[in-house]
This record gives structure tokens, C-alpha cells and sequence, in this order.
């Protein structure tokens, strides 16, 4: 189960020709592939493209109906191995990842399904994590499209034109036998609109038809001599076919352009919103589209029509590419192509705009201010005041704020049973000394954050192990590798510790498991502890492990007992036993915990039944404010305050009301030796008789000996 | 909408620089609701038949980070679709709603925020950074800059605290966001359509309503926006003459007859606690040891710092003093004010049963200096002997005070505080104290201001067990340096900065750091 219910968003799959489809993006583009007769869709989850994956994975029934397969996929180049289906069979198949991550792992199969070429339309919708909100490397998916020759979609960032990309995109791929990647940025996936839907249709040839009548081509297959023979119809055929197909369907646009003009700009499809806000604020173009300086939208940017760039090219003075990240494959394409054409046109774009970086809407501006000033000056007539924000950012009360306005990554929730693990490294830490920690992609990797400032280096999804496996040789301290439940599943069993038991590496792994792939949106995996009606969960991490050769391996079923898993690592990091030592930490991601658990309780709460909610608390009076417990969690509701005592310089700890009683606070002041103005509480709702019976007499003694110790103390009046 | 969105850009026709989209960036915390209130806005802009957008990249973000949601809106029209910007632009923004007040100047600090065109409307309510929290001193950052640049940056700045609102009314900031964003105007719809909204949103609507309707009655009052919550003012009320009892009033006499006018409220306090921890006799000491030391103020001393001085040590000595041992603990635990304000704190309601645990974990060490001086000191010098009471000693103790026999327990604890004073621990608190307050006197008549600066030194103590050790050995590495910088023009400063760099980090780097340039800079003097 994903972390929220998508209920609502699988009634919009339903939506029949003609009715108008409200939403965001990637779910205008899950929609869409219904529409095209999709006949499988798999994918990895993940930001920004895991709502596709979520929702599919909530429409069953619309899905069974109309005979479309869905899978979660293991990883990314499980998904994309998934596009063989295509291959020999006319079906449509969809595949999903973030990317550049995903695409790099599914390279491989991503490489050999160009090679050979598909029958059926296979699209890979690539959600471009890059910019502002991006978790990963900022790299490029541009450079897989050119180098395995798969054709690149770069849709404006609307939902028309996202939903006719995808129309496009299989019918592209058909035409030309090629995979067709479509790349959507984060914040064209999470933008909302509209467009008109049509009917869903069933494939049209089904799985099950292919299964039943199987076809093979060894000239399909990547192996010589079709392999050479493959290299040739890229070429020859696929490509020339690709060329042809984008003209003739005008897949890429011009706006704008009559032919007088002595400047143009080209541009990436996603770019252009904010191509149309910068020369609306410079008076060049107005909100609704409308523009003085021509467009050439690159809809497709692999691979690029020659005639119909030089076209909009000659007789201009001078075009800019607008064209996102590094290197500049497109600007280096057009300036080649005007070369060969003899255009004279003075091509600008890098140097203009910053060589790295998001196009945000300043550097947009700033860009298209200078185009245009450094060649059609006139245009530019009776500027109106264009927005800016700098005299006010230069004021000294503004500049003030940066040493005031705290930096606010995202970090572990309230209550997140993987912040006992890392409180447990950390006092191990404080006994044995640092050591190499490699991090692995997951929430843990928060760890490398204050408080808790663990973790070296990060290889990649599930690399954690294998990251430290040079680390194999004689020292006086061993490596630590951190991997999450999700890492291992998706490649570390095998790359990581596989490759430790085969090479008899002798350092500490460290599974975090939290029951999901949490950081992705709470999706189910293989050793899920939940039930789930169609995927096979609850298997084994550490039958697993010990399968494939593991000997010293520790379950631990309780994070939250800091203590245990400080001597656990401990002995992990001291033991003379060889071999890599496996511990996996396992308790439930606290967030799909809270989600899960809070409406079965209100429930049972109205019902009248007895529900014990625990909080935990800090004394006021007892803290001493310096914070060793805050240096030890970092958790959201334990904060602190001001107090009025006077002999309190300092603010103390203070828990909030969002506290759901997870437990680590009380366990590391306790295995921390930290300070006893720790409690838990444990309120105790809709008491029972018998609840009332032992709180009286309680309340009866413990007041009586309260009043007794107050009657012996002379105390000043409060 | 839809209809216009298929007829897209056309080309044709000239530019129509006066239609401008409204934009609205909303700063929030994951987990806040930002979501939400953009779907709010979204909804209201359409229902009102105008073209929304809303975009946002939350990505890991939506795990406690700070995101950014950007809406913008433009009344539609029937032959063309608008072409809405995907991000904000600095300086082009109508509206930022920030959902905690850091964030409103964290949007200052893009440049989202200009006086030519920004409502600022923020939730003065504070939620602490990782990076304010765990310092071992203040690492609050300063709320009043925020206001400060608020001030000159916004058209209009409203600024309350929404949370508390929200909470008051059962709901989350983001409805009281949405009420505030009614109640400004900032936006040309009916407050009925922004009800409609959340109406419409189908999740928790009556509480949502009524955090609206506060938030929206609270922003259409004229007036100045409200400073951020400050913590509650120190407690210093001035001593009365008598409260009836004679031995305070003799302690209270005291106060009046040897404690310069300054400083009384501040030796009140110390009276105070240290009755409280101990007895009215303790007190009395206090106030002698007090009076020593201010006894030792040259008279020539200028007055702002003789009260400074006088004030200081009225706090350091009482802290000194009081120093945090198990009994104590126990004492402030088993109170029935303290009882009571765990179920105020804990929020639990009047026909709800509270019972509580305490987690302690007391080992040889805190146990053997709580023991007579002589037994203690008996049983530290046999560390075999030491090492396995540790042993038995030494783990972690859940005491369920709810119960009568955890009660018993520290009760039992809290009675035994009348041998404490023979204690081990006591004698090494006092002899540390006396070594401390002899550093400071030594410099009261050269340097006043370095004296003042030794004082303050004293809040570096802190904390139970290893922390209180860490404290120490900060405490003392500072005091190594009075000696080596006293002569100095500047030597109050740099135990200043000393001061402040201990109180960074935990493990001292930046102390160590600061200890290290004042030596470079001692040595090079020398030479």
C-alpha cells in the first residue's frame, strides 16, 4: 500500500470521451496511456513519477477490465527489460522511472531493446529529476537518447500537450521501430490542468494472444551478425523514418514566426512557459502565447529535424537555444547543422545562459534580456519596468537574514523508528571512535544530516555494501555500510551482500527495513509485513541473506531499543568472526504507521473502547538545557523553549503534541545516560472500572504522601 | 477553461501586456498542509470561473523540509488559453503565504517578496530548525530580524500566529492560512468562495471552516502584524519585606539589608531555589557567600558594572549551588504540581487516567558521590570494588511514579536530601566553586569586565553525567586561558568568544578552535 489512498485519482482513469480530466501531470499522462491501448505498463517508483506507479497500482479493476498488465518492478532495468514484450508482438508498452538514476540502471536493457529494434509502440516516461526539489546528480537523460539511439520527447509542460506526447510517442515508436523516451521534469509531472479525455481502449493484441502464439527473429536478436545489421538500420532506416515521421506530424511547433523577424529562439518543449514569461515581462509576448520574437518549440530533441531548424534559422540574425543542464548536446547539434546548411545565423545559447544550472525565471530573463539587447536592441523600445527583486535583496535588513533563516532539509519524521539506529551509531561512535560509514539512497540517508553527521560516501541505490568493499583489508577498525529494505531488494542482495560473502569481505551491513520503500511514497516490497491481495510480501530478508551465504546475521524487530543495537554493532565491529556481519534493523516506517493505525483508533474511540495513547515529556525544571538528547534525535516534536526561571539561561527540551510516543526518547536518555528529565506518559482513554478503581486508590496514597513531603518543606509563597 | 486551454498560443494579433497573471507562492514545512491550501486556491481561482495552475516540487521535501507550492490564476477567456509559469519569479509574486515564520524569510530571502507588489502573509509561530535545537547553548535564530526585513520588503505584511488559531479550532496552519489569505483581499474573491473551496475539498470541513473563519476575522483587522511569540520573560519579581514565616523572613531581611538594589531580585530568585532544594539554611549560606563576594567589588567600580557583576554572581552562585543531583530529581518528580502539569502538558482530558514513567539511569558514579564524603571516597579508591557495584548499579531504571510503589521509591530518594550536604559530591561542587569565584575576584579590581566574563562561565556546567563532565572539562579549559589573557585590554572579549564557542557544539571543536587562534595570537605577541 502506498502511503495515501488514490481512490479519488483512479476514478479519473475512468473518464470517458469528451468529459474534461482535472489533475496533475503524471497522472494526465497515466490516463493517457489507456487512451493509447496500452497493453502493459511497469516501472520503479520514485519522485517525481511515483503517483503513476501509485494509482495504477490502486486501479486493478479499470486495469483487469480493460486487459492491461501492471507491474511493480524490482528495479529500473526490470522495467525496462519488461519493454521485450514489444518486441516481436504489436503491443503498446509503457514503462516509468526517475531518471537519470533509473535510467542508468536500466541501460542495459535499455541498449539492447534499441538495438534490435521494437514491433509493438514502447514509451519510457523519464521523470527528469533536475532543479530545485531533485534528489540525485544533476546529469541529463538527453545522453542515453543519443547514445542507444532511442527518440526523445520534450512536451510543453500542459496537459494537452503531455497527453498528446504520449500519443505521439508510441505511434513515433511504431513508425521507426525505436523506444521512445518521454521526458517530463518534476514540475511539469506535479503542474495540475486539464484536457479533454477519450475512451480507454483495450489493447489491441493482448499478452496472453502472444503468449499463445509465440514468434522469434533471430535478426531481432543482439547477437552477431544482427547486431552490426542492427547499427546499420539506426541509420539507414529507423532513423530517416523518425525524421520523416515528426515532419509530416509537425510534432515540433513554431509560434509566432512570419518571416520578418531578425531574431528567433529555439527551445526545449519544457522550456517554454518560462521562454513566454521572460518576453512577456520584457513586452515581447503576452500570457496568452501570443509573441513578437518567433519560437521554434523542440517537442522531440532527439533527433533533431535539420531542414526545418535551418528554415527558421536563415534569414534570422541571430537564434538562441534555450537548452537546460550540461553539456549543451542541442546548441552543439544546431551549430553543426547551421554549419553544414552555410546559415550564417549567429547561433547563442551557453554563455548567454549559465553553462549548469535550473532556468529559473531569473536566469530566463536575464538571458533573453541580454539576446535581445545584444542583437535586436530595438525591440525592446519602451521597456516596461521588468520585476526585480535586487535593490531589496541588497537592503542590510534583508542581507541579515541569511545568518538568521535556518536551512530545512528534509529529515527523519516524527517518531521515525530509523533514527534509533543512527542514535545507537552514534554511541557506538563515542566508545570505538568514528569509522568508514558508506550511505546507501533511502530516508537513512538523512543520517549524513545534522544531528547525526554519519554516512561518507553514497554509490547508488542498493551500492551501499558494495561502495565499501575495497575496505577489505587488515585494520584496526572495519568498514560500516548502510542499505535500506528498498536498496536491498532492487540490487543489494546480490551486489551487495553476495558480493561480500563471495569476496569474504569482513565489514558491518547495516539493513535498514521499515517495512516499504518509504522514501518513495510508502509502496509495498517484497518482505512488506503487510497483506497484499496482489503482490507476493512478508518474504525474508534474513532468510534471504543466509541463502545466499551469509553466517553472522542479526535481526533486531524493535529499533527503537537503542541499547540492543548498540551492542548489537558493537559486537558487529569487535567480533573475530570473518565474513560480512549483517545486522537488519527492522520496525515500521512511522509515517504509514501513524496512517495505517489513527483511523482504526478513532474508531475503536468512538466505539467507547480503552485506548492507551502514550506521549513522552521532559521536565522543565529537571533539564538542564544542554540539548545532548536533541544531539541524539533530531526528531520534529522535540524541540525546546524559553522557561521563565531566571537561573535558566538557556532554553530547555520540550516535547510537542504531535509526539506518537515512539519510544526513543525515553531508550536513549536511558542507553545515552543522558538525564532523567525524561517521561512518558501513558494516558489512558475511556478508562474501564477497574482503570477508575486502581487510579482512585492510587490518587489517594500518592497525594497523601505529596501533601506529607509539601507539609515538611518551608517553601516561599508561589 | 478546458475549451480555451485546446485553442492554445495563436500568434496572431498584438500582445496583450496587460493581462497578468495573480501569483501565489506558498512556503511550508512538509507536512504542513502546503499541498492542500494550493489545492484550496486552485479550486476557489476556477470556481470563480478564472484559469489556475499549481505546481510544486516536494519530492524527499515532503519529509519535514522546507518546499515551495507556486499557484497562478488569470480570468479566462474564450478564444485563448494562458501560458502560466511553472516557478516564481523574484519580484513578480502577489502573495506568499508562509506557514511558519522562518519561512517567511526564507522567501524574503529569494527575492519573492518586493514592495512593489507582495502581501507577505505569515504564521508568526516559530518550529525550530535541527541546526537551532542542538546547539548546547541558544541557537534560536532571531525572530525580530525576520519582522525587521518584513518591514521594508512587503507591500503589506500580516502576521499572526496561525497555528495556535488552527489548533485552537482543531485544524491544521493551512486553514487559518487560507482564512488569513480571504481576510487580506489580497484576492479579488468572495469570502463564500473561498468557504467553497474547502467545502469542495471534501477532508475535515467543519474544522477547517472554523479555522478559517478565525483566521479570516483575525487578518481583517486593521493594525500592525503581530511580532513573533517571544518566550515567557524571566520571573524576577522584586523581594516583598515578610511572608510570614520566620525563617524566610530572615533570609528576606537579608536580601534587603546586604544585596545592592539591582541585584535583589535576582538573590531573591537564589533564595528561593535553594530553600527550595535544600533549606532556608542553605539559603543563608548563599546569602553569605554572596555577600562575600560582592564584598570584594572595589568601591571605585562604575556602577552599570558593579550591578552587572552583582546580578551575575546573585545567579551563578545560586546555580552553583544548586546543582543537579538525585535527590533533587526526585524531589521535582514526585510534586503534585508536577503531576498536574503532565496532564496539562500531555493535554489529557478530565475523565482521562495519566500515569507516567520516568527513565533514569543512575550509575556508580552519581550513586557514590550522593554516599557520605568519607564512604564515597572509600569505595572511588578501590576501583575493583568501584567496578562491580557499577555493575549492579549501572542500567537503565523505568520508575512508573504513577504506581505507589515507583512513587515510594523516589520518594524515598527525595527524603534522603538532608544528608546531602555531607555528601561527596557536595564538597567537590564547593571547592570547585570557591575556584571559580577566586578567578573571577582575583580580577574584580583590574578588570571588572573580565570578572564579569568568569562569572558567565559558569552556565558551561551543566547537564547529568557525561554531559555534566563535558561541561566541566569546557568550563575548565576556558578558565585556563583567564590567566594567560588577564592583563589584555581585551581580555573580557575573548573569554566572551570562548564562552560562546563552547556553548556551539557538543565536543568542543569550535572552543578548541577559538583556544587555539588565542594562542597563536598570545605566542606571536610574545616574540
Amino acid at each position: 500500500m502506498a502511503e495515501r489512498s488514490f481512490a479519488r485519482e483512479v476514478e479519473d482513469l475512468k473518464l470517458a470521451d469528451g468529459e474534461v480530466f482535472r489533475g496533475e501531470g503524471i497522472l494526465a499522462i497515466t490516463k493517457a496511456l489507456l487512451q493509447c491501448g496500452v497493453g502493459y505498463v511497469a516501472g520503479y517508483q520514485g519522485s517525481p513519477i511515483s503517483h503513476l506507479m501509485d494509482v495504477l497500482a490502486d486501479a486493478e479493476p479499470i486495469l483487469s477490465e480493460l486487459g492491461v498488465h501492471f507491474e511493480s518492478s524490482a528495479s529500473e532495468a526490470a522495467a525496462a527489460a519488461t519493454l521485450s514484450a514489444s518486441v516481436m508482438y504489436p503491443i503498446r508498452g509503457a514503462v516509468t522511472w526517475k531518471s537519470t538514476v533509473g535510467t542508468n540502471v536500466a541501460s542495459d536493457a535499455l541498449a539492447n531493446l534499441a538495438s534490435g529494434g521494437v514491433t509493438g509502440g514502447a514509451l519510457i516516461i523519464v521523470g527528469e529529476d533536475y532543479g530545485e526539489g531533485s534528489s540525485i546528480m544533476q546529469e541529463r537523460s538527453h545522453a542515453f537518447a543519443m547514445k542507444s539511439q532511442m527518440w526523445l520527447l520534450d512536451p510543453r509542460p500542459n496537459l494537452p500537450s503531455i497527453v498528446k506526447a504520449v500519443e505521439d510517442g508510441f505511434a513515433l515508436s511504431e513508425a521507426t521501430n525505436t523506444p521512445v523516451m518521454l521526458e517530463v521534469r518534476i514540475r511539469c509531472c506535479h503542474v495540475t490542468g486539464s484536457f479533454i479525455a477519450k475512451d480507454n481502449r483495450r489493447p489491441a493484441f493482448s499478452l496472453a494472444e502472444a503468449l499463445d502464439n509465440p514468434v522469434r527473429d533471430t535478426s531481432r536478436i543482439v547477437l552477431p551478425p544482427a547486431s552490426f545489421q542492427h547499427e546499420k538500420e539506426k541509420v539507414e532506416k529507423r532513423w530517416p523514418a523518425a525524421i520523416e515521421y515528426i515532419r509530416t506530424h509537425r510534432l515540433n511547433e513554431t509560434f509566432g514566426d512570419d518571416g520578418r523577424a531578425d531574431i528567433g529562439i529555439v527551445m526545449q518543449g519544457g522550456m517554454y512557459n518560462g521562454v513566454i514569461r521572460a518576453l512577456t515581462r520584457l513586452g515581447l509576448a503576452d500570457v496568452w502565447g501570443n509573441t513578437r520574437v518567433p519560437l521554434h518549440v523542440l517537442n522531440v530533441t532527439y533527433p533533431l529535424v535539420d531542414d526545418e531548424l535551418v528554415a527558421f534559422c536563415r534569414g534570422k540574425r541571430a537564434v538562441l537555444m534555450v537548452e537546460e543542464g550540461a553539456p549543451e548536446y542541442l546548441e552543439q547539434a544546431l551549430a553543426h547543422i547551421l554549419r553544414k546548411a552555410d546559415c550564417p545565423t549567429r547561433l547563442e545559447g551557453k554563455g548567454i545562459f549559465p553553462v549548469a544550472g535550473e532556468l529559473t525565471a531569473t536566469v530566463m530573463l536575464d538571458a533573453m534580456t541580454a539576446f535581445v539587447e545584444r542583437h535586436a536592441p530595438d525591440l525592446l523600445g519602451n521597456r516596461p519596468p521588468v520585476p526585480d527583486a535586487r535593490p531589496i535583496l541588497a537592503d542590510p535588513k534583508v542581507k541579515a537574514l541569511a545568518d538568521v533563516v535556518p536551512p530545512r532539509p528534509a529529515g527523519f519524521c516524527t517518531g521515525c523508528p530509523e533514527r534509533p539506529i543512527f542514535a545507537a551509531m552514534k554511541l557506538v561512535e563515542k566508545e570505538l571512535g568514528p569509522h568508514h560509514v558508506a550511505a546507501d539512497i533511502g530516508c537513512h540517508l538523512f543520517s549524513i544530516l545534522p544531528p547525526f553527521n554519519i554516512g561518507a560516501t553514497t554509490m547508488g541505490y542498493g551500492l551501499g555494501p558494495a561502495s565499501a568493499s575495497a575496505f577489505n583489508v587488515p585494520a584496526s577498525k572495519r568498514s560500516i555500510a548502510v542499505m535500506g529494505d528498498g536498496g536491498f531488494w532492487h540490487n543489494g542482495l546480490s551486489s551487495g551482500v553476495g558480493n561480500a560473502v563471495f569476496n569474504k569481505q569482513d565489514g558491518v551491513i547495516l539493513i535498514v527495513d521499515n517495512h516499504y520503500s518509504a522514501a518513495t511514497g510508502g509502496q509495498d516490497i517484497l518482505s512488506s509485513r503487510a497483506f497484499n491481495r496482489l503482490r507476493a510480501t512478508n518474504n525474508s530478508i534474513v532468510a534471504a541473506v543466509k541463502g545466499i551465504g551469509a553466517h553472522w546475521v542479526r535481526q533486531i524487530d524493535r529499533t527503537y531499543d537503542v541499547a540492543r543495537l548498540r551492542d548489537t554493532l558493537r559486537e558487529a565491529l569487535t567480533t573475530t568472526e570473518t565474513g560480512p556481519k549483517i545486522i537488519v534493523a527492522s520496525s515500521e516506517c512511522m509515517l504509514n504507521k501513524q496512517r495505517r493505525l489513527k483511523p482504526l483508533t478513532s474508531a475503536a474511540l468512538k466505539r467507547g473502547e480503552r485506548v492507551v495513547r502514550e506521549r513522552f515529556g521532559v521536565d522543565e525544571d529537571v533539564c538542564t538545557g544542554d540539548h545532548a538528547c536533541i544531539r541524539l534525535s533530531g526528531c520534529p516534536s522535540l524541540s525546546v523553549k524559553h522557561t521563565d526561571d531566571p537561573l535558566k539561561e538557556d532554553p530547555v527540551a520540550a516535547i510537542d503534541n504531535s509526539c506518537v510516543g515512539c519510544g526513543n526518547c525515553g531508550e536513549v536518555s536511558e542507553a545515552a545516560v543522558l538525564c532523567p528529565s525524561f517521561y512518558r506518559a501513558d494516558i489512558v482513554q475511556n478508562p474501564t472500572g477497574w482503570d477508575r478503581f486502581l487510579a482512585r486508590i492510587r490518587t489517594a496514597a500518592i497525594g497523601f504522601l505529596q501533601r506529607r513531603h509539601a507539609a515538611r518543606r518551608i517553601a516561599f509563597p508561589a | 477553461m478546458s475549451v480555451a486551454e485546446m485553442v492554445g498560443p495563436d500568434g496572431r494579433g498584438g500582445i496583450r501586456r496587460e493581462d497578468r497573471p495573480l501569483a501565489v507562492a506558498i512556503l511550508a514545512m512538509g507536512g504542513q498542509g502546503g499541498g492542500v491550501l494550493a489545492d484550496w486556491i486552485v479550486a476557489l481561482a476556477e470556481g470563480a470561473g478564472w484559469v489556475a495552475q499549481t505546481t510544486s516540487v516536494p519530492g524527499v521535501a515532503q519529509r519535514t523540509g522546507a518546499t515551495i507550492y507556486y499557484v497562478e490564476m488569470i480570468r479566462a477567456r474564450p478564444d485563448a488559453s494562458p501560458v502560466l509559469s511553472l516557478m516564481p519569479a523574484a519580484g513578480d509574486v502577489d502573495v506568499v503565504l508562509a506557514a511558519e515564520w522562518m519561512e517567511g524569510g526564507r522567501a524574503i530571502l529569494r527575492g519573492l517578496v518586493t514592495p512593489e507588489r507582495t502581501t507577505l502573509i505569515a504564521s508568526t509561530h516559530r518550529s525550530f530548525a535541527v541546526v537551532e535545537k542542538e546547539r548546547p547553548g541558544d541557537g534560536i535564530g532571531d525572530s525580530t530580524a525576520v519582522a525587521e526585513a518584513a518591514g521594508i520588503a512587503t507591500k503589506r505584511t500580516i502576521a499572526f500566529d496561525m497555528a495556535a488559531l488552527a489548533e485552537a479550532n482543531g485544524s491544521v496552519v493551512s486553514a487559518s492560512l487560507f482564512g488569513a489569505l480571504a481576510g487580506s483581499g489580497a484576492l479579488p474573491f468572495p469570502r463564500e468562495a473561498f468557504e467553497g473551496a474547502i467545502r469542495a475539498g471534501g477532508v475535515g470541513v467543519e474544522a477547517s471552516l472554523r479555522a478559517f473563519a478565525a483566521g479570516f476575522d483575525r487578518a481583517g483587522k486593521a493594525g500592525k502584524p503581530d511580532l513573533p511569540p517571544k518566550g515567557p520573560d524571566k520571573a524576577l519579581p522584586e523581594p516583598p519585606v515578610r511572608v510570614g514565616a520566620p525563617a524566610l523572613d530572615a533570609l528576606l531581611a537579608r536580601i534587603h539589608d546586604e544585596v545592592p538594589p539591582a541585584a535583589r531580585a535576582m538573590a531573591y530568585a537564589g533564595v528561593r531555589r535553594l530553600t527550595d532544594w535544600q533549606d532556608p539554611a542553605y539559603a543563608d549560606a548563599y546569602l553569605s557567600r554572596l555577600k562575600a563576594f560582592l564584598a570584594e567589588i572595589p568601591a571605585a567600580t562604575t556602577l552599570g558594572f558593579g550591578d552587572a557583576i552583582a546580578v551575575e554572581a546573585a545567579r551563578q552562585i545560586a546555580v552553583a549551588m544548586a546543582y543537579d543531583d538525585m535527590y533533587r530529581v526526585a524531589d521535582l518528580k514526585i510534586r503534585e504540581t508536577r503531576f498536574d502539569r503532565v496532564r496539562r502538558e500531555v493535554a489529557a482530558r478530565a475523565d482521562q487516567i495519566v500515569l507516567t514513567t520516568e527513565f533514569m539511569h543512575p550509575r556508580m558514579e552519581e550513586v557514590c558521590s550522593a554516599l557520605p564524603a568519607r564512604l564515597g571516597a572509600w569505595i572511588e579508591s578501590r576501583p575493583g570494588l568501584f567496578r562491580a557495584l557499577d555493575r549492579i548499579v549501572n542500567r537503565g531504571r523505568r520508575v512508573r511514579t504513577g504506581t505507589i510503589l515507583g512513587f515510594l521509591q523516589l520518594y524515598a530518594v527525595a527524603s534522603f536530601k538532608r544528608f546531602r550536604l555531607g555528601a561527596l559530591r557536595h564538597g567537590r561542587e564547593m571547592a570547585h566553586m570557591e575556584a571559580w569565584l577566586a578567578l573571577a575576584g582575583r580580577h574584580l579590581a583590574t578588570d571588572p569586565a573580565l570578572a564579569l566574563e568568569v562569572l558567565k562561565c559558569r552556565r558551561l556546567v551543566k547537564g547529568y553525567s557525561d554531559t555534566h563532565a563535558r561541561g566541566l572539562s569546557k568550563y575548565d579549559r576556558v578558565a585556563a586561558m583567564v590567566p594567560r589573557l588577564a592583563g589584555r585590554t581585551d581580555a573580557a572579549d575573548w573569554v566572551r568568544r570562548l564562552r560562546q564557542a563552547a556553548l556551539l557544539d557538543e565536543a568542543g571543536t569550535a572552543l578548541d578552535g577559538a583556544v587555539k587562534t588565542i594562542e597563536a595570537m598570545l605566542s606571536e605577541a610574545a616574540t
